[in-house]
């Protein structure tokens, strides 16, 4: 521990560690140091001359608070502890100063401008009062660029402050942004102009402290004060990043991470972004069932919850949990299944996650263990295209010093240089083995890859051994929903197989993933017309995660709270309910009217969801190592990042974006051709 | 006046041999490993007595700023001197004559400097323009390692020591030293914040000592003739010789190498011819290199060319590069164009330097017709103390100084100017 | 000035086999790891062979040191001696514009660039042979004006010497850079005040100006050819 130093800032005296810069020592005391270019997550950069704060008997100039550390401070001659003024002559003066700089080419156009309401520039200039009449010369305009479908630009707005470069280089770990020229002719660009490489990027949109980084599909469809605003979670991807839905009347408008440190930190992909396009689009808002001549018709709910309920009466059942059902639907269809002797499974990607062992199904390391690992083992993964905003966080622990390796597909392009050893399952374990005393500060990760196949528990077994003497494994889920119906036992003994063998009907919720062979009876319960809906003989029109409060666990074992943005479209209705009003006709009552009744039984039944939003303590149950026989591999699953659900399948965005991502495989592929 | 024998730089004009031969006919190289015997400690001490002050501008004590590299010890990471050759500032033009007629005066003070703060490698970063010094440079740095004085076991010591020559392509902004250790780092220029210190985290991230040419290239006359003599040059505090170019309105510019603290006016009357059109002819004297603010002619009667002389009539000595102009100059237009080359060098990092050096430059722009109110006047120099000492690095101040400078001296001029074009606008 | 690639791009570029070595050698100055360093070197080489810096010239030399393409076009951007667009074929000539050769004349020699080469800054001259721009303090101020061509920094200008420089030029010939009025070169003009005896019968020539003649390269481009 270093020692803390003592400080007086505005006359109150705060002890404080030396290494904080002089910006978080004012926020300690409840300060705020106007700024623009420092961002707690981003290399300081001291550009934008917005912080200056006046240090007693110091140089006759105010210095860069967010540039400056607290143990940078001489001490007084006196032995006084140092000094700082935040709101002195001498930095109204500069502030005033530096605000008016930023104004004198920046445009006016804060009326038709989408940053308008929510500008650092606009909300500062207020704060500092400046009259811009002063300048009498042109004003300088500055080319758009076409940074494609996400992000929308008027460079003619930026202030330079470079927060948008830092993040692609540091956080993105994309090379192709950067500041061009000099002096006032200086330009911030992508090179040649070319859209960034990196599922991330649009959280430059959030960092830009004006308007000349935006949203491209969100332009001009609203104000911010027009905008309901909803604190919730993600699901496009398993890590439960936090997120805040805006909603106007029943639409999504937008979409923008919340910061939460041991999740998302303040990112989130750009498919979590812009997922909402894709709810609007292909919505299932009427039940329908196949009639005789085959065809889907629309029917009215009491007629389809008759359907149902006479092919569940029908039996044998089997039930399958989606990769975006939150945990309330599938605690109410365990329960319904349970009454109907049905089986249950979640694994529908036929991994060997191991039912009733927490510690084998979501592991033992957290994420945010990641930021102190120095060797991070990836098995069976992409975290890049499974989980980008947890890659990010690799690739900052790789910034500090952290070794990469993988065993897995050996061409990835991480942003980060990882090393591939093998994809051979025997080396893997050899590996296990050497290296297991020494690397107290390993983490590895297990892919959804890894856990392929007949030596998937073998790989399970390994990687939890690996960990254990380390920080411990992570098993990386792709889908929102599966360790939620982990917890909940929603599994079957011999996996998806068993699960449908024999079945007369198979009730179906939100699984469109997979293919259901011919043969049973198909209650497809889910929010879009997707693969799902096509297998089904019948057709019950559910909420999408915007649209109803549920809670989902993400891939580390954390249960989180998703809220209610806008309501379901048409007569679709709350995944829950629906599961509730089919146990009626069935004479098989679930006990709860509500959703308050429902949690209630949900939490007295399983004590990880008594306090959501933490991450409980994972007991370790050590999985036996089962030796390989034969010649296994490691393989990443081939995962369409943009297309891996149901609503982004639906959103046109998403094709746009995969139609890009195709066009450069191409040609990368012609490229590499040409020059063999 | 400085005798020829208390001159340093003895063959600044290049009339002499510039090969090592030459150089050491002229008494460069010799008993180098003697000095070095002496040890670290002894020359950083000397320098110290000396008083030498860094000749890139800003007259920092050199033996001081030596005195801050920290203390090596066996982990240490490597540790670099590296020579600011990078001499842009308008009006200057001394180190050049330096590199290209007394390259091994420089790299014998590489040498030594190096030596005395247990660097492992020079790295002399020079002007990308000066291609014919550079390559006059390299030759010499040839010469130098062929005869065993650079290199390992350099000059017959056991100290091993390496120089490089790095140039860059035209931007004033590499004078400053941390943009000149970005440049080299092979990114654009942009200064860096402060602390840390490049002593502590310099080139590579490495304990790091920026010197100008000048200044180290003076340090081996200085340990072979002794602290006491270089000290006994000029003033108290502001002792030596010291190269000036005097350029602009004189009858015979020159660079001449001169005791410090000498009168401008004899500076300019001996070595120059005097001012065009005698001395009454003159206007204004920019003392030291474009960014100090200029002095009226009235001053100049007793100007004494050193730092605290001129710093106390609020200019500086800079890098002692005398602009000279006479009464003919449209002295607002000379600081106009010094507005446009603050713009034109303004790296773009922070913003009032960004914003203001063009906003300045325009303004001036304006003043040099007249366009302008009376009133903006103030408003240029309340924009002026709106960059100054708000910036990361000096170019800010620099760009601020001249037009204050001029507003402090000749506000008359831009007021009749502004006064008669309003006239002549009613006229019409 | 904003800049920008020029519009019309080279298929391609590759160094010499002379300046790849060359290239590589330079790297060598630096610690292992901090090869960026070369960068503005090696740019300023693919300069002197094609005369211009191409797109395909900066993304050869980042791929060289292994620098991402942006941060190569941030340094070519940045630095003003790198011309992204063709300069004229014979010499580029860069006046020195700042307040000392201002006041010493330097408009003058802008104005006959002007008359005599293009009338716009960076645009060739008909014949396409030269092509000229006013630059900032070129660091000759005791020599004022004066202008850099090429390698070398032809001194004391006057518009006559300036027009007689070019039509060498043109000829195809080097004329003698250095001062043109006859100084040997920064010492007083009408004869030396200091350092009298210092003088050696052998140096005919300051040094700059002697390597000038000795490598007679002042617009060569090194591509190669003699
Ligand atoms: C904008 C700017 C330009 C500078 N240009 C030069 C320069 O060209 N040469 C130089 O030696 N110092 C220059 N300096 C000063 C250097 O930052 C630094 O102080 C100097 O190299 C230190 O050397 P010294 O202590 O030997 O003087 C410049 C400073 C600033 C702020
Ligand atoms: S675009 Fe925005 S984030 Fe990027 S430098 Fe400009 S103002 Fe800053
Ligand atoms: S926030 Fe400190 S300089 Fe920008």
């Amino acid at each position: 521990m270093t020692e803390w130093r003592e400080i007086k800032i505005d006359g109150t005296s705060v002890q404080i560690d030396p290494e904080c810069t002089l910006i978080q020592a004012c926020e300690e005391v409840g300060i705020e140091i106007p700024r623009f270019c420092y961002h707690e997550r981003l290399s300081i950069a001291g550009n934008c001359r917005m912080c200056l704060v006046e240090i007693v008997g110091g140089p006759p100039k105010p210095a860069a608070s967010c540039a400056m550390q607290v143990k940078d401070l001489r001490p007084n001659p006196d032995q006084s502890p140092p000094q700082i003024l935040t709101n002195s002559e001498m930095v109204q003066k500069a502030r005033r100063g530096v605000m008016e700089f930023l104004l004198i080419n920046h445009p006016l156009d804060c009326p038709i401008c989408d940053q308008g309401g929510e500008c650092d520039l606009q909300d500062q200039a207020m704060a500092y009062g400046v009259e811009f009449s002063r300048y009498r010369e042109p004003k300088r305009a500055v080319d758009d660029l076409n940074l494609g479908p996400l992000v929308e630009t008027h460079m003619t707005r930026c202030i330079s402050c470079t927060r948008c470069v830092r993040f692609a280089t540091e956080v993105a770990g994309n090379q192709q942004m950067g500041q061009t020229g000099r002096g006032e002719d200086a330009e911030i660009t992508s090179y040649l102009n070319q859209m960034l490489d990196s599922n991330i990027q649009a959280n430059m949109i959030d960092l830009c402290p004006v308007g000349a980084l935006t949203s491209k599909p969100y332009a001009f469809t609203a104000r911010p004060w027009e905008l309901s605003k909803t604190e919730t979670i993600d699901v496009m991807d398993a890590l439960g990043s936090n997120i805040r839905v805006d909603s106007k009347g029943r639409e999504v408008r937008r979409i923008i991470p919340l910061n939460h440190d041991g999740v998302n930190e303040e990112w989130i992909s750009d498919k979590a972004r812009f997922a909402w396009d894709g709810l609007r689009l292909q919505r299932l808002d009427r039940p329908f069932l196949r009639g005789p001549d085959g065809r889907l018709a629309a029917v009215a709910w009491p007629e389809a919850l008759e359907a149902a309920a006479q092919h569940l009466r029908d039996g044998p059942v089997a039930a399958l949990a989606g990769d975006l059902a939150p945990v309330e639907a599938i605690f109410a269809l365990g329960q319904l299944m349970d009454e109907l002797e049905g089986r249950k499974e979640c694994r529908l990607d036929k991994t060997a996650l191991i039912s009733g062992n927490r510690s084998a199904y979501v592991g033992t390391a957290s994420i945010q263990d990641i930021d102190r690992a120095k060797q991070i083992v990836l098995v069976g993964t992409n975290p890049r295209d499974e989980a980008p905003v947890l890659n990010a966080r690799i690739r900052s622990a790789w910034l500090k010093g952290a070794h990469i390796i993988s065993f897995g597909a050996p061409e990835m392009n991480l942003t980060y240089a990882c090393q591939h050893v093998s994809d051979r399952v025997d080396d893997f374990y050899q590996f296990v083995d050497e290296n297991k005393t020494e690397s107290d500060l390993t983490m590895v990760i297990v892919g959804q890859g890894a856990l392929q196949g007949e030596v998937g528990h073998g790989v399970l077994g390994a990687a939890m051994a690996l960990g254990e003497s380390g920080l411990g494994m992570l098993v990386l889920h792709t889908a929102a929903s599966r360790v939620g119906a982990m917890d909940l036992g929603f599994t079957c003994e011999g996996g998806l197989t068993s699960a449908l063998e024999g079945a007369q009907t198979v009730y179906n919720l939100g699984g469109d993933e997979i293919g259901i062979p011919k043969g049973p009876f198909v209650i497809y319960q889910g929010s879009h017309g997707d693969r799902g809906a096509e297998r089904a003989d019948l057709v019950l029109p559910s909420a999408a995660y915007t649209e109803e409060s549920g809670i989902f666990v993400n891939t580390e074992g954390r249960p989180q709270l998703a809220a209610k943005a806008t309501f379901p479209p048409g007569d679709a209705k709350e995944n829950w309910a629906i599961i509730r009003a089919i146990s009626e006709p069935l004479g098989l009552e679930l006990p709860y009217n509500d959703l308050d009744e429902l949690r209630r039984s949900l939490r007295e039944k399983h004590i990880q969801f008594q306090a959501l939003g933490e991450l409980p303590t994972r007991e370790l149950q050590p999985v036996p190592r089962v030796p390989s026989k034969g010649d296994h591999r490691i393989a990443v699953v081939k995962y369409d990042h943009y297309f891996s659900n149901p609503i982004l399948r639906a959103s046109p965005l998403m094709a746009e974006l995969t139609r890009q991502q195709h066009q450069k495989a191409l040609n990368r592929s012609e490229k590499d051709a040409a020059t063999v | 006046m400085l005798d020829d024998k208390d001159r340093i730089f003895t063959n600044l004009y290049g009339r002499d041999l510039c090969s090592l031969r030459g150089a050491q006919g002229r008494g460069h190289w010799q008993d180098t490993k003697k000095l070095m015997n002496e040890g670290p400690e002894w020359i950083v001490e000397q320098i110290k007595q000396s008083g030498l002050r860094g000749r890139g501008g800003a007259g920092f004590p050199t033996g001081l700023k030596w005195s801050f590299m920290p203390k090596p010890d066996s982990s240490t990471p490597p540790r670099y001197l590296v020579v600011n050759a990078d001499e842009s500032e308008p009006g200057t033009c001394k180190d050049r004559e330096i590199m290209r007629h007394e390259p091994h005066s420089l790299l014998e003070g590489c040498l030594l400097a190096g030596f005395a703060m247990h660097t492992t490698a020079a790295y002399i970063y020079i002007r990308g323009e000066y291609v014919r010094e550079r390559e006059l440079l390299q030759r010499a740095i040839d010469e130098a390692y062929s005869a065993g004085l650079i290199g390992r076991k350099a000059a017959g010591s056991d100290y091993d020591f390496d120089i490089f020559l790095h140039h860059g392509a035209g931007a004033y902004i590499c004078g400053e030293e941390t943009a000149l250790l970005e440049s080299l780092e092979g990114k654009k220029g942009m200064p860096r914040m402060k602390p840390p210190f490049p002593a502590v985290a310099g080139l590579y991230g490495c304990p790091t000592t920026v010197n100008n040419v000048e200044t180290i290239a003076v340090v081996p006359t200085i340990l072979r003739r002794g602290a006491p003599w270089f000290a006994g040059i000029g003033r108290a505090r502001n002792s030596g010789t010291k190269i000036f170019a005097i350029s602009g309105h004189v009858n015979h510019p020159c660079v001449v190498e001169e005791a410090m603290s000498i009168p401008l006016r004899e500076l300019i009357d001996r070595h120059c011819g005097g001012v065009r059109g005698g001395w009454k002819n003159l206007k204004a004297v920019i003392p030291g290199g474009s960014s100090v603010p200029c002095l009226p002619a009235d001053m100049c009667d007793d100007t004494l060319m050193d730092f605290d002389w001129l710093a106390e009539h609020k200019s500086g000595l800079g890098t002692a590069a005398v602009i000279v102009m006479d009464q003919s100059t449209d002295i607002i237009k000379a600081i106009w164009r010094l507005s446009k080359f603050y713009k034109h060098e303004s790296c773009g990092q922070c913003t009032p330097c960004r914003e203001g050096a063009g906003w300045m430059m325009r303004v001036m722009e304006r003043m040099v017709t007249g366009d302008a109110e009376l009133s903006e006047v103030d408003m240029l120099h309340d924009v002026s103390k709106q960059v100054e000492g708000h910036t990361i690095c000096a170019l800010g101040d620099a760009a601020a100084w001249p037009i204050q400078g001029l507003i402090r001296h000749f506000r008359h001029e831009m007021e009749d100017r502004i006064r008669s074009r309003h006239f002549l606008m009613a006229a019409e | 000035m904003r800049r920008r690639f020029h519009p019309e791009q080279p298929a391609g570029f590759a160094f010499t086999a002379d300046n790849l070595e060359w290239a590589k050698q330079q790297t060598k100055k630096y610690p292992d790891g901090r090869q960026a360093s070369a960068i503005i070197p090696i740019l300023m080489r693919a300069q002197e062979q094609e005369g211009w810096l191409s797109r395909p010239a900066v993304e050869t030399c980042a791929d060289l040191l292994g620098i991402a393409h942006i941060r190569a076009f941030e340094v070519a951007t940045f630095y003003s001696m790198f011309h992204l667009q063709p300069v004229g074929s014979v010499a580029h000539i860069q006046i020195c514009g700042t307040t000392t050769c201002m006041i010493c004349g330097a408009e003058e020699l802008v104005n006959f660039c002007r008359k005599r080469i293009a009338s716009q800054p960076g645009h060739l001259s008909k014949d396409g042979k030269f092509s000229w721009e006013e630059v900032e303090c070129l660091g000759a101020c005791c020599n004022a004006p004066m202008a850099q061509i090429g390698k070398d920094y032809f001194e004391d200008l006057t518009v006559t010497s300036l027009d007689k420089i070019i039509d060498e030029f043109a000829k195809g010939d080097f004329p003698e850079p250095g001062s043109q009025m006859g100084r040997f070169s920064s010492e007083p003009s009408t004869g030396l005040t200091t350092l009298i005896d210092w003088q050696s019968d052998n140096v005919t020539k300051n040094a700059a100006v002697a390597l000038a003649l000795e490598k007679g390269d002042t617009t060569r481009r090194i591509d190669g050819t003699k």
